[in-house]
């Protein structure tokens, strides 16, 4: 168990933070929130390169920070590994030398993973001899991430670790941090303002806003909660669990969710595999009566839940189907308008296109 | 060392014979203990020079301002003055120079005296350049060595060190080269002794005082040249195998 209760000032910022996640069973733990929102700072604070002014850190049972105390533990003693935004390879190391920079320094107990394990894990075969300056964006962050692991942490902090580069390595490594939640049992606290890489690879999330932890739960819960949207960007939406159920010959998926149908671009999958899609919440558009003669693909029938007004003149809405809950972002024009209050019953209707795999 | 080490004959008889009549006694003395006592100041203030330039690249303390002015004071000082204040420490009557006298070391009108007052002088641009290139280290490396498991001696061993050879070869030399070079503190601290402390440019400047004596002197410019030369080249060389050494493998 990680549990944090930190205060720190800034000049433009001041963080209050306070929340525990568990590292049994490990797990990804996604820090989320707009950038300047003081995600860096508070595992700046965890990894000990931050001194907070006031609080308490610890990570199982050791006592990692204190301000009460004055106790401070340096980095090199805290046996938390940190993947930073960009790899920070060390440039007069070859590239293995990098990779076993951190193996039985200090007083850390040698890794559990064998260096050559790790090696294949990340790809890094081929690229041991060379030195870092020639390496990719994604090369050289799979080495940062190597590094890291093989340094034997307990806890892994990574700080937007994929925000550096462009979509076609981002994408690359995405997997590779799929496989060290599944495969490493190593909990891991990954900072991030991507709605698609939270999605894809957190089981828990905490929402922050402006130094403030303003909610903490599962993936699912946390994103289709209408109370989150404000502080969100513009393409969060609901999460649904589906599963594929055909691909057709108009280059549509056909996806089945908890009994409703769905359909999306095509997407790479074979049939019967699950798949996370999320619906953006601006592309959910709310009719009161089913809608004929209409484009759009998707149309899911429920209740609203709940409403929630976003202070933007638009209102967060809540709406409970088969398929599960989906957030529609509209005006509260249309919210008068239509007389939309909790327990109406409704549609959702949502183009094919807008809806993304995560 | 007032007597002439036996190699250095041999040195200037096996590799220049017939230009033997050409350096005198004084000149070959005069080269020799420049060298001697560049290397010496070089190499002794090295260490003290990384640890002052580490401690004003990345520490912040109370005095670090004062430090750093008497670090650099040499620099701006007149170089008579410098000698003078070195003859008052560590003179026969100075506090230190009592104090080193009583464990053996003698400085005074003594070569050693000649290499620290070299060592001062060059001091100031030693720390400047391993100082720059210590704040050109990304701290950000430093960083991800902390959270590796690295202490703070780990750290400056395995990567601030390396990573700032290239200026601490940068800053040996233009040191080295300041040693060769320094005339006023040493002829105000340990006078113009030959064999003694005698150094390339206090010889001449005693060249330059007696008739006829500008050939000598010219040699001894030429000397001081070639060795300026061999140093420059000795740094590149240094400086391009500090990187890329550390790579590969």
């Amino acid at each position: 168990m990680l549990s944090v209760n930190l205060h720190h000032t800034f000049p433009n910022l001041t963080i209050e933070a306070r929340f525990s996640v568990p590292t049994q069973p490990a797990g990804i733990t996604a820090l989320f929130g707009r950038s300047g929102a003081g995600k860096t700072s508070i595992i700046n604070a965890v990894a000990g390169l931050l001194k907070p002014d006031l609080g308490e850190i610890s990570l199982n049972d050791t006592v990692l920070t204190n301000s009460a105390t004055d106790e401070h533990l340096p980095p090199s003693r805290r046996q938390i590994g940190y993947i930073f935004q960009e790899p920070r390879l060390f440039p007069h190391l070859s590239v293995q030398r990098n990779l076993k920079y951190g193996i039985g320094l200090g007083e850390r107990q040698p890794s559990p993973f064998k260096f050559q394990a790790i090696v294949e894990l990340l790809g890094l075969q081929s690229l041991l001899r060379r030195p870092p300056e020639n390496l990719s964006g994604g090369e050289k962050q799979r080495v940062a991430i190597g590094r890291a692991i093989l340094s034997n942490p307990t806890l892994i902090l990574a700080d937007e670790p994929l925000a550096a580069l462009d979509e076609a390595r981002r994408s690359e490594l995405l997997p590779y941090f799929e496989q060290l939640r599944d495969e490493l049992n190593i909990p891991m606290l990954y900072v991030s303002h991507s709605v698609a890489e939270v999605a894809r690879l957190a089981s828990d999330i905490l929402v922050i806003e402006d130094g403030k932890i303003t909610q903490q739960g599962s993936t699912v819960e946390v994103f289709n909660s209408p109370r989150t949207l404000s502080a969100m960007p513009k393409e969060f939406g609901a999460l649904l669990d589906t599963v594929v159920v055909a691909h057709d010959e108009t280059g549509l998926t056909k996806l089945d969710a908890s009994g409703e149908e769905l359909y999306v671009p095509k997407v790479e999958r074979a049939i019967g595999a699950s798949l996370r899609v999320r619906i953006p919440a601006q592309d959910v558009v709310i009719a009161l009566s089913e809608p004929k003669d209409i484009s759009a693909l998707n149309v899911l029938s429920g209740k609203i839940r709940s409403l929630e007004e976003q202070g933007d003149g638009t209102v967060a809405v809540a709406i409970s189907t088969r398929a599960g809950d989906v957030l529609a972002k509209v005006t509260q024009k249309s919210v008068q308008s239509l007389g939309l209050c909790p327990g109406i019953s409704c549609f959702a209707i949502t183009k094919t296109v807008a809806i993304t795999q995560t | 060392m007032t007597q002439t080490p036996p190699w250095q004959s041999i040195f200037f008889c096996r590799w220049n014979p017939e230009r033997m009549e050409l350096f005198t006694q004084p000149q070959v003395d005069a080269v020799i203990l420049s060298l001697q006592v560049a290397l010496t100041a070089t190499v002794l203030s090295l260490p003290f020079g990384v640890a002052t330039a580490f401690v004003l690249a990345r520490w912040d303390f109370p005095g670090k301002q004062l430090l750093n002015v008497l670090v650099h004071l040499p620099l701006v000082m007149p170089p008579v003055v410098t000698g003078y204040l070195l003859l008052l420490t560590f003179g026969t009557q100075g506090v230190l120079g009592q104090w080193l006298q009583s464990i053996g070391i003698m400085l005074a009108f003594k070569w050693t005296g000649a290499a620290l007052a070299a060592a001062v002088m060059a001091f100031p641009l030693m720390v400047r350049a391993i100082r720059l290139s210590m704040e050109a280290v990304d701290m950000r490396l430093e960083q991800a060595a902390a959270t590796l498991g690295a202490n703070r001696i780990q750290v400056f061993f395995s990567i601030t060190l390396p990573l700032s050879l290239p200026g601490i070869i940068a800053g040996g030399i233009l040191a080295f080269a300041k040693a060769i070079g320094e005339f006023g503190a040493t002829i105000t601290f340990v006078a113009n002794i030959p064999g003694e402390t005698q150094t390339i440019p206090s010889a001449i400047y005693s060249f330059l005082q007696i008739p006829g004596g500008e050939s000598a002197a010219q040699l001894l410019v030429i000397a001081a040249v070639a060795i300026s030369i061999a140093a420059l080249f000795a740094s590149e060389i240094l400086a391009r195998r500090s990187t890329g050494a550390e790579t590969g493998g």
